[in-house]
Formats: C-alpha cells, structure tokens, sequence
C-alpha cells in the first residue's frame, strides 16, 4: 500500500467514556489513526475492546469525548449535527453485524432507501449485481439467508460510492463459508472501486486481507503492522 | 467531493435517482401502517370516536336550532302570551296599538276531554280556534294532510300530527269529545302541526302522552257557543317590533287585559313547548361541547400516548436511517405519517360515522318534538377543527418520540437500549417481594419502573370507566327522578282537573264516584312573586298539608310537611328571586280580586321537578280571599273499578283533564326502553375504543419491546401460558389500577353534568345506583380482556428461533 496516498481521515487522540446504567466505561484512550485513499483497513480486537467505539466515531455516528477526527480536513469533533448528516449521507457507507436491513422493504427497496438519498448513487440494481444478488433483487430480508442479507447490507453500503465504507463485524453473524463470500465481495469492492474500506472484526485471519491491520485492546491501539502485500480472501482460513 | 472519487469506467453503473413514483422510504411506511393495521386501527377508532361526538352531538345542536328558528319565523311564533277569563273581540285592535306591538292575535282555547275508542282513560283534547276565512295571525298551523275547515261547518276538526299517528286517525274519521258536558263526534278534515306544541305535553304529565293528548283546532264560529265565547277570546299573543321593550309590553297588556281576568302575560321563554325545546337546546349546546370536548381529548390524549410508546420501539429503525445521512426532519416527518395516518383513517370514520350517528341522533329529537325542518345537516367546519384539533394531538405525541430518538447518535440509538436500570423499589423495600412468584415480581417491578408510563395508561383507561359511570349515571339520575316523582310525590292513582275553579262542594260528588277511596283536593292560583326587582311568574300550588296522596318531597326522599303558613319554594326558585327561609316575598294574584300580600317563605325544597312555590291550601284560600274553591282532585281508586270511574269522569262536565302517573310512568319507560338500548350500545362502544386503544396498543407495544426476553423465556422452558401472563399481567394492572381512578374521574363528571344540565323544567338527582359502579367496570375490564386474548393469540404464534436472531 502507498502511504503517500492522500489522507483521507485522520484520527488524532480519540477518547470517548460513557456510562452504561451506573458504570462509566473508557471504551477509547487516545486512539491516533490514520486512513489513505483506497485504502483496506483490518481493525482486529475482542468483543468489548472500543473497535465498534471507534468505527461509530469514524463514521460520523457517535461524537468523541475528546480528541479530534478531520477528515478532508475538516474537523468532524466540532460538526453539528446537520453536518455529520451530511457527512453520512455524502461520504460514508455502513455495513452492520447484523444487517439492519428494513424488514419491510425488499433487497431494491432496501438499497434505494440509501440512493433515494444521495448525490451521484448507482442503480440499486446495479450495486446488488455487484455483490451477486441479481437473482434476489424483489426478495423481503425474511426470504434471504444471513449471507444474502449481508451482500444485501454491502450493496446499500457502496451503491451511494461512498468514499469510506465502514463494516462492523460483517461476518459476524455467518458461518465461514457465507462469511468468506461476504468478504470476497467486500475485497472486491475495495480493488475495483477504490472505495477506503475499514473493517472491524474479532478474526484474526482476517488481518490478512488488509493493508493495514490495527489490533485494539481495552481502547487502545496495541498493535499495528503493514502487510506487502494482500492475501486473497481463498487462501484464508478460520 | 464524491466525484472525485476514482471510479473505473463501469457502463452499468449509471446514475439513480429514485423512482419517479415513490421511493423507497414511503413504501417502507405503506407496508408497515399495513404491518400494524390492528394498532393503527385501534387508534383510528379513537380518533374516529372523538370526531363522531363532535360532528354528532354538535351538528345535532345546530340542525336542532336552525329548524327552531326557521319553523318559528315560517309560523309566526308569537313574542308574548297571555290567557284572560273573557274579553270582547273589540279588545283585540287595542292590543295591536300598544306601543311595541308589530301584530296580535286573539283566539279561544278550552281542555275537554275525549272519548276514545279503546282507550278506558279519557284522553284530554286541547280545543283551540282557528278563524275561518283566514289563516291565524299568528302561531299559524302547518297542514300534513287533508284540509283547513270550511267557514261555517260545525263539526270539522283539525287534529295535531302526533295524535293522529298515535290513534291512527286520518281525515274523514270522527273523534268523539265532551264539550262542555256535551258529547261531540268531530269530523276530522286535517292533520297539522304547530309552532306551540312542538313538545306537546298534557297538562300536568312531564312528557308527550300522544295517545291521550291530542290538539283539536275547529272554526270559531264552532267553538264560541260552546264555551260561551261567541264574540270574545281567552288567550292573546303578540308578536313584538323589533325596538319593542318586552317588559313594557307585559305591563301593557297586563293592565289592559286586568279587568277581563288577565292571568298575567309571559314572554316565549315561559310558553311550555318552547320552554322544553329551548332547555333542551341549552343542554344540548353544554352537553354538544362538554361532551365532544371530553371526547377529543382522550382521543388526543391516547394518541399521544400510543404513538409516542409506538415510535420509540422504532429507535433502531431510526438509528439507521440517520446512519445513512437521511435528516432529522426526514426521518420525523416519516414518522409522523405514522400519525397522520391513522389520524387520517380516523377522521374519515369519524365524519362518516358521525353524520350516520347525527341521523339517529336527529331520529330520537323528531319523536319527541314536532319540528317539521328538522333534518341532520353536516357541518365541514365542524369537521375540519375537530380534525386539526386530533392532528395536532397526534403530532405532539409523535413528535415527542421522534424527537427523542433523532436527539441520540445514531451508534447509540443502534446499540439495543441499556437493560434498563432496576433499583430495589417500594415492594422490596417493604419486603413484600419475598411473597411473590417470580412473575409477579418482574410484572411489579416493571410497573414500578415505568410508573408515569404506567399511570398515564391507566388514566387512559380511566376514561373509558369514566365514560360508562357518566352514562349510566344519567339514567339513574332520570330513573331515580321517576321513582320519586311518581312512587314518592304523585301517590294518587287518578287526578283531576276542572275547567274551573269549583266549590269544595264538588268534593262529595267525588267521593262518591265508582272505587274512589281518597280524595283530596288542590289549588292552584297563578301569581307573580317579586323580591325587590326580581320577579317571577308562577302558580301556587295549593294543597293539604296533611295529604297522603300528594306530597312535597326533598331530594333525600324525606317528606316535607307543609307549614300553616308560608310558601315553600323550589330551591331553584328560591335561588332565581335571592330569598331564603325566612325572608318575604311579594306575592300579586293573577286571578280572582287579584290580592297583594307579603308572604313569608317558611322552607325551601331541593326537589327536581319544575319551579314550584308550595303553600297549604287553607292558607291559600286565606291569601286569596276566595275560600272553598278547588282546582282539582286527587283520588285513590280501587283498580277494578278504574274503569268505570273513568266512563263517569268522562261525562262530567266540569272535568277538564285526567291524569294517571302510573300511565305517566308506563309512558315513560317505554320510550325510555327504546332509548335506552341505543345509547348504552354507544356508551359501551366509545368506552370499549378507548379501553382497547389503550390495553391493545399497550400489550403490543410490550410484545415488540421485550419480544426476545419473553422468547427467551419460552426456550427456558416456560409456558406460553406463563409468558402471557408476565405480558398481560402488566395490562391487567393497569386496568385494575384505572377502575377506581375511572370510578372517581366519573363521579367528579356527573356532578358537573348535574350543574351543566340544571334548568327550570328539571335537575338531574346527583344518584349513582350500584350497579353503574359494576358495570362500568365490567365493562371495560371485557374490553381490556378482548385486547389481552388478540395479543395472546400474537404471543401464541411467535416464531421463537427468528425472535432470538434478530436484534431488535
């Protein structure tokens, strides 16, 4: 990876504590990241380390308790909320663990929710031939199996070209064989669009897809290394 | 800044903007208003419900008035009244130039009673004169069928309307009267009705008998000779200029009309039909605002309460949405679709339904009152604030959810809610938890936990209690009215009224008529009772002090006996002049030597019906000067001789009415009966609406919020059985809870109906029977039970395994 690529979003000491009921938890402390243009980020970490914290943030969808987040040089910590909207909606594309897809709209309908929306989207039916789901496209999220409501997900995700997409855990919720398909298509994503993908998961063999691969524990950044080059998704194994 | 984002060349991938017809965010909101149709639903009919009070309750008040005032204008309702023993036809031209009066008219009008076939009772007929070779000046009658009488023909008779229908009597048949103690067969030639006898009651009954009382208008060339009237009139009416000074107007017919017998003129306010369809107007406008009021703000209130409940289970949903960069305002403005949908299903039932109900509503007037416009008539106005008032009630609810949720960051509205933070609460405290079952204490605590959640349910709920207590309390207030009018006060089993004043000779004759077993006379002396400037017409009712058949009775149902001396007045009456025990009033005769005295008010009644001034008969005759004259009897009468005392009243000649309350009675609770069932029907209806809007909406909510903790419990091993129970036990506390608060919401209301309704005709006896309290609460705890078996059947049919992989 070409880390004279532009910067895309930067991170620089992020801290963020909240309360759940009576209990105050540090889930960020002074994380600094950095992300490149078409860059493939791998965010490894066990379930409760601030990964998920962390993406919330980069994606617009939480605030930091301190620190500040630029991204094209502007400082997302100070946006309104009119802003972060707009940050979404123009530049940032989500995929969930669990889907969150509208159970009431079919897979078109559940990615023009997003193209409705944006500025320069591609035809719904496009991004879902993208992730394969052609065949699928007037299927409701209750007549799709986990992985088809994944590629589902994904192709909302990037069908607004998005300039980051960001996947918390997308496989987490599918068994390998689903799950390596999801990441194909995800891989595939990032090498034919350009599109700076982060990836958030607890499988460490994942790590070998990225470009760079963050290793996260108790809010911290413990580990951080560059791989030469990127494995490809059939050569991984868990 | 997107742009420039380094795409490889893809020909498929070409820009989308949507689809021209609707996108995706909308048919996200069709499907799911479809999803939720029975919750939407149950709130549509709240609406609905709210909407219907006002279209039906208020549009009937106005169709009622608009038919009054076009009826009256249309037949020259006269302004001003007064009935006079005898005057000559001369006199008339001098009523018309009194200053003030635009036109007058005279006539001749008697009481006799009718002989009719199938009827053992005489009938009491109201004689009244038409001229013959024009229409009445004023009060004019309006033709149904058949035609006016010809000039010079003896026997032809018009009959009102509701008596022709009652008897079933058409032009060409005869009715048979005894006029002046000579029997009559009248030929009828027309059927008509008149501005006067909108509400035609006979005299003394409380309600139209139209069976036994009919209105009988003949030429007065006819009528004269047979009352000695030829030439002459007994009632005069005028008709006022629009600068006239009513009260001048009375003093001046008063003083014209004084040497004739004049029994003291009166304005329209005091001529009976009109006083009984005003009143019932007035209460209509109280009850045609209160009532719809009530109405809309449960149903504003619920909406509040089930959408804001409603859209927070949607926090997820809104949550992603804002991940994608949709808007607060978008995102809000979607969600109160919501709202404005069933707000907007609502509205449209509820304008149906209310011109559908205003019909029947209109239905039950027109058996009472004779008002020939009288038709519903829909008001869009109306409509349409009704209408802002329940959309702005539901996009306050909306919007407080909405904005609730759009307030979070999207990552924390995603993140399913925090458990909720239980504290050891009251029961714990006190140690009452260690007694219950594991479900009892989660349904507790729960309860506990959203105690203003819980309470504002229960208020709803309340309502619906509220709502059936107010009902029912109307009926037992009339119901409690009739026993103690006629049980308590009216004892006797037959009354009768003479054309005349009669000597108290007369009594004998009585006492020797077929079965009679008690007789004991009345008085009554028509008399103006001033206090300073306040003054008021009304009749002294005479009557022995001791009387077994006729006494004054308080609201507590305790006798009153009458003082020697003294009147004792209504405390309506007593309010009316500012007097109280103790103090003096003016009294003037209007009859008679026409004597004025200071007279002492010795006590003053709670009683219900009418305003009355009391006084012991002899003290009476003492007042008047005049001993020894009746107005009438009161007689105990053996039941198997009933009907020939009847045959013999009939050809009395000096008997100008008869009445029985237990007819009176009978009468009534068969038109109550008919009533009754429609307006319990509706009572229950709205009660239930609301019971399910509430409960309903309540348990599904519940369901959709703790889904995975109840499917959890199942796949531990619970009963469907128990995890409904951990559900509804919930509902089923809050109803409980809702039962007294709505018990005492209800009884609060009724003592503003008992204000709100308070006229001069009657006041409502502020009397809940026990079973109102019963059935008001059965009735909604069945409404809550219904709504608790449909989500059952929801809960019975949960895919368990699909609960349990979805997060939300």
């Amino acid at each position: 990876m070409n880390t004279s690529a532009e910067v895309i979003l930067q991170a620089e000491k992020l801290c963020k504590v909240y309360s759940m009921g009576d209990i105050v938890v540090n889930a960020l402390k002074e994380v600094d990241l950095t992300l490149h243009r078409g860059e493939l980020l791998v965010l490894l970490g066990a379930s409760g380390s601030g990964k998920s914290t962390l993406l919330n943030i980069l994606g617009g969808l939480d605030v930091p308790s301190t620190g500040r987040l630029l991204y094209a040089n502007k400082d997302l910590t100070q946006a309104s909320d009119h802003e972060l909207t707009l940050y979404r909606r123009e530049h940032v594309g989500f995929v969930f663990q669990f889907y969150n897809l509208v159970s009431s709209l079919t897979a078109r309908e559940n990615v023009a929710l997003v193209t409705d929306i944006a500025l320069n989207p591609m035809k719904p039916e496009d991004a879902l031939a993208l992730v394969g789901l052609s065949s699928r496209i007037d299927h409701f999220p209750s007549q799709l199996s986990g992985g088809e409501q994944q590629r589902v997900a994904i192709a909302r995700a990037i069908a607004k070209r998005p300039d980051i997409l960001l996947c918390d855990e997308p496989t987490g919720a599918l068994d390998a064989k689903t799950g390596k398909l999801v990441l194909s298509v995800l891989d595939q994503v990032n090498r034919e669009t350009g599109t700076t993908t982060a990836i958030i998961t607890h499988n460490a063999a994942i790590g070998a897809l990225g470009d760079t691969v963050l290793r996260m524990s108790s809010g911290e950044i413990v580990e951080r290394y560059h791989n030469a080059t990127r494995a490809s998704v059939d050569s991984v194994e868990w | 800044m997107l742009n420039a984002i380094t795409m490889p060349p893809a020909p498929a991938l070409t820009a989308w903007n949507g689809d021209a017809g609707m996108n995706a965010l909308n048919r996200k909101l069709l499907r799911e208003l479809w999803h939720l149709k029975s919750q939407m639903l149950s709130i549509a009919l709240v609406v609905a419900t709210g909407i219907m009070t006002v279209v039906t309750m208020r549009g009937s008040y106005e169709s009622l008035v608009i038919a009054q005032q076009d009826y009256y204008q249309q037949t020259r309702f006269a302004d001003v009244w007064v009935s006079l023993r005898r005057a000559p036809q001369t006199l008339r031209q001098q009523i018309s130039n009194l200053p003030g009066v635009a036109l007058a008219d005279t006539r001749i009008g008697f009481m006799a009673t009718l002989d009719l076939e199938g009827l053992d009772a005489p009938a009491i007929g109201r004689f009244i004169s038409l001229p013959e070779n024009a229409r009445p000046v004023l009060n004019d009658i309006q033709l149904r069928r058949g035609r006016y009488i010809e000039p010079g023909a003896p026997d032809e008779v018009i009959i009102s309307e509701k008596f022709a229908v009652a008897r079933a009597l058409r032009p060409g048949d005869s009715v048979r009267a005894i006029i002046n103690g000579r029997a009559r067969d009248l030929e009828i030639v027309g059927v008509a009705i008149s501005p006067e006898h909108i509400y035609a009651m006979p005299p003394g009954s409380l309600m139209p008998e139209d069976s036994r009382y009919g209105i009988l208008w003949m030429g007065e060339r006819a009528l004269g000779p047979a009352y000695d009237m030829e030439g002459a009139f007994n009632e005069a009416f005028v008709k006022l200029s629009p600068e006239a000074d009513t009260l001048a107007v009375i003093d001046g017919l008063n003083t014209l009309l004084q040497p004739y017998g004049g029994f003291g003129a009166y304005t329209r306010r005091d001529q009976p039909s009109h006083m009984i369809l005003q009143g019932e107007l007035d209460q209509n406008r109280v009850m045609g605002t209160a009532i719809p009021a009530v109405f809309l703000g449960v149903a504003v209130f619920l909406l509040h309460l089930v959408l804001s409940r409603l859209i927070s289970t949607q926090r997820g949903e809104i949550a992603v949405l804002k991940a994608f960069g949709y808007h607060n305002a978008e995102v809000g403005l979607h969600f109160l679709m919501f709202a404005l949908g069933a707000v907007v299903v609502g509205i449209v039932l509820g304008a149906a339904g209310g011109a559908w109900l205003g019909r029947a509503y209109i239905g039950i007037y027109q058996q009472f009152f004779d008002l020939p416009g009288l038709q519903y008539a829909m008001n869009w106005q109306l409509v349409l604030i009704a209408s802002m008032v329940s959309l702005l009630g539901a996009c306050t609810g909306a919007m407080n959810a909405v904005m609730k949720a759009v307030r979070l960051p999207p990552a924390e509205a995603m993140r399913p809610e925090p458990p909720a933070s239980f504290q050891p609460g009251l029961m714990e405290r006190i140690g009452f938890a260690k007694f219950l079952p594991s479900a009892g204490r989660m349904i507790l605590r729960n309860v506990e936990r959203k105690a203003l959640q819980s309470f504002m349910s229960s208020l709803g709920v309340a309502f619906s209690v509220a709502i059936l207590v107010i009902g029912f309390f109307m009926f037992d207030g009339v119901r409690f009215l009739m026993d103690l009018q006629f049980r308590e006060i009216q004892r006797e089993d037959v009354s009768v009224n003479f054309h005349q004043h009669q000597s108290d000779r007369v009594m004998h004759e009585l006492w020797r008529l077929p079965g009679v077993t008690r007789v004991e006379p009345f008085r009554n002396v028509p008399v103006r009772l001033s206090n300073g400037h306040l003054y008021r017409d009304s009749g002294i009712q005479g009557m022995q002090a001791d009387g077994k058949l006729r006494r004054v009775v308080s609201s507590h149902v305790l006798t009153y006996p009458l003082p020697a001396d003294g009147l004792v007045l209504s405390r309506m009456l007593a309010q009316r002049l500012e007097v109280n025990t103790g103090d003096w009033l003016h009294v003037q005769l209007l009859e008679g030597q026409r004597h004025q005295r200071q007279v002492q008010v010795t006590g003053v009644v709670d009683d219900f019906m009418g305003v009355t001034a009391y006084m012991d008969i002899q003290a009476l005759h003492q007042l008047s000067g005049e001993q020894g004259l009746i107005s009438g009897a009161y007689l105990s009468v053996t039941q198997d001789e009933r009907s020939r005392l009847y045959q013999t009243l009939k050809n009395m000649p000096m008997v100008a009415g008869v009445a029985s309350p237990a007819d009176m009675l009978a009468s009534f609770d068969t038109q109550m009966a008919q009533n009754i069932f429609i307006s319990v029907g509706f009572l229950v209806g709205f009660a239930s609406v609301i019971a399910v809007g509430v409960i309903y909406n309540g348990a599904r909510i519940a369901l959709s919020e703790r889904g995975r903790e109840l499917a959890s419990l199942r796949v531990m091993g619970f009963h469907r059985r128990e995890v409904a129970i951990l559900l509804l036990g919930e509902q089923a506390l809050i109803t409980l809870f809702a039962i007294p608060m709505g018990w005492v919401i209800g009884y609060s209301m009724a003592w503003l109906v008992v204000q709100g309704m308070a006229t001069d005709m009657f006041r409502i006896p502020y009397v809940l029977n026990p079973q109102t309290w019963l059935y008001s609460a059965l009735i909604t705890v069945a409404a809550a039970l219904a709504s608790g078996i449909a989500v059952r059947r929801r809960l019975d049919h949960f895919d368990l395994i699909s609960v349990l992989k979805t997060r939300e």
